[in-house]
């Protein structure tokens, strides 16, 4: 890897980026784990989504063949005239559950008739009863279309979520560990570098000052010239 | 209180209003846009969008996915089904995974 940004090589520095790594290390277990943990949810949610959505599908397929079909036997007036006034009216009160920091919306419905099935806002005179059929078709597909929201809503913030929450792992496991753990190194390289040039410089202070006081060299000098005169 | 409505071309969508629920006929993507923008600012907390309508709005679309509401569905119309919605689901799984491994392919 490339050398970065410098560091100084301070013993204030070094427990600053030790601070530093200790907080990336477990920033990065706490994010994993909520990776995994989404993860391990998004999977089953977007299992069951797919599931939904193929139901959801053909049950919306089927009833735009009967209402199609029922078009065909019927005036397009009458058609309109049968649906002007819908019967029923759905609102939605929306709660929010927290699955590992992610909102995710959680529907329930609220009918305006006590009979949920109350849904032909026609009489019966005028329409064929393909048309009966159509809009009975669609309603049965009706509670699975509300959890389809449900989930592909939920799926669609938790992938997301998923996305950044990885990222981030991947920064702090690629980026900044790394460069923290390369620049404690450095400062305990170079701290411990200039200790032993320190010990170094004064044992030969030390040396000097003995020569100084002592005059050692200039003794084993006479002592050898003793020897050889002798 | 929240509402749930449908928008796409009327005769994809109109059988849905005696469920209770709002339909909003469009006949223009323009139009669509407009409508749906609307309806992500007045209270509805779900959309089921026609497929059709979908492909040819697809970033007015996407927009309110980031937001918590409304959640906009795509749904098949009376033209049929061109398979938008699932490749969205397919999507979704390659961005949190990073590949498909749930639809294999």
């Amino acid at each position: 890897m490339a050398t970065k940004k410098q560091v100084n090589p301070t013993r204030m520095e070094l427990t600053k980026q030790k601070k530093k790594l200790a907080t990336a290390v477990r920033g990065h277990k706490l994010l994993k784990d909520k990776r995994d943990e989404l993860m391990r949810q998004f999977l089953d949610l977007v299992r069951e989504n797919r599931a939904l959505r193929e139901k959801v599908e053909q049950g919306i397929a089927k009833a735009n063949k009967d209402f199609v079909l029922a078009r065909a036997g019927m005036e397009d007036e009458e058609v309109n005239a049968a649906f002007i006034a819908p019967a029923q009216n759905v609102s939605l009160e929306v709660e929010f559950k927290n699955v590992m920091s992610v909102e995710v919306p959680v529907f329930e419905t609220k009918t305006r008739t006590a009979d949920a099935n109350d849904i032909y806002s026609y009489g019966y005179a005028f329409t064929s009863s393909d048309l009966d059929g159509a809009v009975s078709s669609l309603s049965d597909v009706f509670t699975d279309m509300l959890r389809l929201a449900e989930v592909e809503k939920s799926c669609q913030l938790m992938a997301s979520e998923i996305e950044k929450t990885r990222r981030r792992v991947n920064a702090l496991e690629h980026v900044m560990i790394p460069t923290a753990q390369e620049n404690i190194k450095y400062i305990q390289m170079k701290l411990d570098e200039n200790e032993r040039s320190t010990q170094i410089r004064l044992m030969k202070v030390k040396d000097m000052m003995l020569e100084e006081a002592h005059h050692y060299k200039e003794k084993i000098e006479e002592r050898g010239r003793e020897a050889m005169g002798e | 209180m929240y509402k749930i409505g449908v928008l796409g071309d009327r005769d994809s969508i109109y059988g849905f209003a005696t469920l209770g629920l709002e339909v909003w006929p469009v006949t223009t993507p323009e139009e669509g846009e407009r409508a749906l923008k609307e309806m992500a600012g007045t209270g509805y907390a779900v959309i089921y969008i026609t497929e059709s309508l979908y492909e040819q709005i697809p970033e007015a679309v996407l927009a309110e996915r980031e937001h918590n509401l409304p959640a906009v569905i795509p749904i098949p119309g009376v033209s049929g089904n061109t398979g938008r919605g699932m490749a969205d689901v397919k999507r979704l799984v390659e961005q949190a995974v990073g590949s498909d491994i749930i639809f294999n392919g």
